[in-house]
């Protein structure tokens, strides 16, 4: 892959640009979907390409293709030439240049990406693990009537970048994920419910533990009832909680903030949470889905902390915003593969782990309502204002414990109010590959609007 | 005029291998779709044009079907040996004597005309189109505090062989344009967004593309003057257009025949049941001209049609892939779709839409004593097995005394699909297509949802004020 990426330099530079970079990738994975008993559907995919960014002076233009011949990349290096050309002129728009961090993941160094279960499970190894998946699912709970699907996925990647400024770098990763969707029923009421888990390999996934996860969210939700409209208590689970953690990392890249379109522009160094909210971004972390020695185009990975003490301290950076404010990139440039250009984004987002058990966190709340599941995050939730109302269901919280289903009601607010609500984190953290990465425990937020009856 | 897919994609023979490969270890049903496409996307920001991307690629994925079972693999490249490995991969897991695909025989397909194919007009015209949106935008008014543009065209060339003989293809180009708007005063932010796109050429920017900006601008522009949304049950109007997105999650997604297969929709069992009111009559077209989620063929060479979901309030028909067709023992639907190459294709919608009704949309609200006029959608989601949604209102009003009064932000509909489609009172007389994308089974495809005005008589809304 790296001698691709080299000679796709060469050739964009032939083409006339002034700097080159060239993102290169190869990706096998495969993919089991299984249904009563029976493998759905079996898939094994091979994925390879090159993108090249070309700058001419300060323009830039980007190309992608799968033709990886001579000819192919020379075609592919006039394309990204010729994008360069129609851009307007940026003066902080350049390549970036290779950083050598003296200590880049502190003692624990950068952790090891790939896991030999991957290429050492068969394709039959991972069906049995989905079908255990589903017979789990199935056999938690007597009103789990059915699966709609379970499902095995993973894949093993090699990510090559070279620039004419001198990055050259190439690693490997693996990942996989498995999952449930499960229907329960009773009470003339049918739930769906959905367990996951993600890893690096296959063999450290528990089938039975995610079979479990989705019978069980299912059933809980058998007989649920909407709440009456009211402002309380509400405990995010870690699924939740992941979901607004991704979009205020989000809002926390750079290239948002200096565009004018966060909630958190013009905020750096106040007060934007409570104290017991704690969030790093860390690109190195061993258990991150997200983790790599080095970002979209070369840089470093690192930690960084964002917010701790209640105060915003830190900004996400790729070159291109570092360079508009005279500042370091984080080594955040976040990319999607070969089709697509990085962007500013967060790695692996961290919300610090507090000291309360789920248990003590329901007491804490007292009355409230516990928030299990929410839908419409993309159409819900201002990115520019931070204002949300987002469709929820989850169980009501009465006396410190759990009681009925609740279905059909919103919860809204705006993120700094609920970052400033945040009364206090569990110490029970999940990994939650939604939107962006992200570990969290479950949250207790102090006040949110439920609207329901 | 017919088209000649695959002459330079893939040929006959090629494929014809490729089919007796798949089946080598048996199989029911084979199948190769075949795949280039050429994309140029760009954006204007802060006035400056940026991101522009070309971005091309080939790829095939080949499925043998056995019993219940798909084995499925896909390659990027589209020599005869990425082809015969997709085959051989698809064909690894089964242990049967080999099976014999019928001979191919070509069916022509009738592409959607494309007046000014995008890849012939000049990059700089694209670049100079959202220089004048970026200027429209602006110039809506003071308070424009950011303003955004994309301009997007995809060509997708895509052959589809199979072990029946079928041997057919599509040339298909969309464009779209898209406005993001932020209106600023003193600490209120508000968005505003609008989109224009098709299964068309340039052409389609013709006529005032700028609109669009404006558009984006004064939604945005409306909502600093917004208060709070209400919370609690009450009765909704929806609008025209994107409104639609109403339906196609409510109801469309319930339709899809492998969610009612799997008993995992509000709809299985419920064919010829009334669902709604007889007022409501609605309809999956793929074949619209120039709408953007329109094709000649679905990604399994099945043409495209005008199914009736729902006449005059009982469910009239599923939306049917091959597959699940074929366990119901009914033809395809031509709702057989796949995000590209990479995926399987899944029973989908096309442009979905309700039907015109008889009440002018005025009249509609003026029944309405006090009530939510939800304008126009960010977006929705539906849980197809509990037939529980959601939407985002971009850009809300109060109804009161008849009268459509002060804008509210940040409000949302939720609902149970069943109840919520009974409880649709009256359809406007009105009628407008929106564009959209729909994501399913981590698949996004080209989505077009229609109606005019609709009037819920009770939904649930959220907001911040109890």
């Amino acid at each position: 892959m790296i001698d691709l990426a080299r000679r796709a330099i060469e050739a964009a530079l032939g083409a006339g640009a002034s700097d080159a970079e060239a993102y290169a990738s190869e990706d096998r994975g495969r993919e089991v979907r299984v249904h009563g008993g029976e493998v759905e559907s079996l898939t094994a995919a091979t994925k390879r390409g090159v993108g090249i960014r070309a700058w001419i002076g300060t323009r830039t233009g980007y190309a992608y293709d799968t033709d990886l011949s001579s000819a192919g990349i020379a075609a592919l290096s006039a394309r990204a030439v010729e994008a360069a050309r129609v851009a307007d002129e940026d003066e902080f728009v350049g390549p970036p240049v290779p950083v050598r961090l003296m200590d880049p993941g502190g003692s624990k160094g950068a952790p090891e990406l790939s896991d030999p279960s991957v290429a050492a499970w068969s394709t039959a190894d991972v069906a049995d693990l989905a079908l255990a998946v589903e017979r789990a699912a199935l056999a938690a709970d007597e009103r789990v009537v059915a699966i709609e699907q379970a499902v095995y996925a993973d894949s093993a990647e090699t990510v090559a970048i070279a620039s004419s400024t001198g990055i050259d770098g190439e690693y490997e990763s693996s990942s996989c994920y498995a999952y449930v969707q499960a229907l329960a029923e009773g009470e003339g009421s049918r739930e769906t419910g959905f367990g996951f888990d993600l890893e690096r390999g296959p063999g450290s996934l528990d089938p039975k533990a995610i079979g479990v996860e989705g019978a069980e969210r299912a059933a809980s939700m058998v007989g649920a009832g909407k709440p009456a409209s009211r402002s309380c208590p509400v405990v995010l689970d870690p699924t939740v909680a992941a979901s607004f953690v991704a979009i205020v990392g989000r809002g926390l890249a750079a290239s948002t903030i200096q565009r004018g379109r966060s909630p958190f522009a013009g905020r750096l160094g106040t007060a934007v949470a409570s104290l017991a909210l704690v969030l790093h971004d860390d690109g190195l972390d061993a258990a991150g889905p997200a983790s790599a020695p080095f970002d979209g185009e070369g840089v470093a990975r690192r930690r960084t902390t964002l917010i701790e003490g209640g105060t915003l301290r830190a900004f996400l950076y790729d070159t291109y915003t570092a360079r508009r404010e005279g500042t370091d990139s984080t080594g955040s440039a976040a990319r999607s593969g070969y089709r697509s250009q990085p962007s500013v984004g967060p790695s692996n987002l961290v919300v610090a782990t507090g000291e309360l058990s789920f248990d003590e966190l329901l007491g804490e709340a007292g009355d409230g309502v516990f928030v299990t599941d929410v839908a419409g995050l993309h159409s819900g939730v201002n990115p520019v204002s931070g204002v949300f109302s987002v469709g929820a269901s989850g169980r009501a919280i009465r006396r410190g414990e759990l009681a009925e289903p609740l279905r059909e009601f919103t919860i809204a607010s705006d993120l700094l109010s609920m970052l400033g609500a945040v009364r206090a984190c569990g110490a029970e953290p999940r990994w939650v590959p939604f939107g962006a990465p992200v570990s969290t425990p479950p949250l207790l937020i102090a006040e949110m609007t439920v609207a329901g009856s | 005029m017919g088209a000649s897919p695959g002459d330079s994609l893939l040929e006959t023979d090629v494929a014809a291998r490729a089919l007796s490969r798949a089946l080598a270890h048996g199989g029911d049903f084979a199948e190769v779709f075949a795949e280039r496409t050429a994309g140029l996307t760009m954006a204007i920001d802060e006035s400056r044009v940026e991101s522009v991307q070309a971005g091309g690629g080939e790829g095939a994925g080949v499925r043998v079907v056995s019993g219940g079972t798909t084995y499925f693999a896909h390659v990027d490249g589209l020599d005869p040996a990425d082809l015969e490995r997709a085959a051989s991969e698809a064909a690894a897991a089964l242990r049967s004597g080999e099976a014999a695909p019928k001979q191919l025989k070509r069916v022509e397909s009738t592409p959607h005309l494309i007046e000014r194919p995008p890849e012939q007009v000049p990059t700089e015209r694209k670049a100079d189109l959202l220089r004048v949106l970026d200027e429209r935008g602006r110039a809506a008014g003071a308070e424009i505090a950011q303003f955004t543009a994309s301009y997007a065209e995809i060509r997708r060339q895509v052959v589809v062989a199979n072990s029946d003989g079928l041997f057919t293809g599509d040339d298909r180009t969309r464009v779209r344009i898209g406005a993001q708007a932020v209106a600023r005063r003193e600490d209120a932010v508000e968005t505003g967004a609008e989109t224009l796109g098709g299964h068309r050429g340039f052409e389609l920017f013709e006529d005032d593309p700028g609109e669009i900006a404006e558009s984006a601008a004064r939604k945005a522009l409306v909502l600093l003057d917004a208060g709070p949304a209400p919370a609690g049950s009450t009765t909704v109007v929806v609008g025209g257009g994107f409104g639609g997105v109403l339906f196609h999650e409510m109801t469309g997604h319930g339709l899809e025949a492998d969610h009612v297969q799997k008993g995992a929709s509000v709809y299985a069992g419920r064919l010829g049941e009334r669902v709604a009111e007889p007022l409501l009559t609605a309809y999956d077209d793929g074949r619209m001209p120039g709408e953007w989620g329109s094709d000649a063929i679905d990604d399994e060479g099945t043409p495209t049609q005008r199914t009736m979901l729902i006449e005059e309030g009982r469910l009239a028909s599923f939306l049917y892939d091959r597959l699940t067709a074929g366990r119901d023992g009914v033809p395809s639907t031509g709702n057989g779709r796949r995000e590209s190459f990479r995926h399987l294709p899944v029973p989908r919608m096309t442009n979905t839409y309700i039907a015109p009704g008889d009440v002018a949309p005025e009249a509609m609200i003026a029944d309405v004593e006090r009530g939510f006029y939800a304008a126009s959608f960010g977006g929705g989601q539906v849980d197809p097995a509990t037939g529980d949604f959601v939407f985002g209102v971009s850009e809300g009003y109060l109804i009161e005394a008849g009268k459509v009064t002060r804008p509210c932000r940040g409000a949302t509909l939720v609902g149970n699909c069943l109840d919520a489609l009974v409880a649709i009172d009256a359809v406007g007389d009105d009628f407008e297509m929106k564009t959209g994308v729909c994501g399913k089974a981590g698949q996004k495809v080209p989505v077009g949802t229609g109606q005019g005005h609709v009037r819920i008589k009770a939904l649930t809304v959220g907001g911040t004020e109890v």
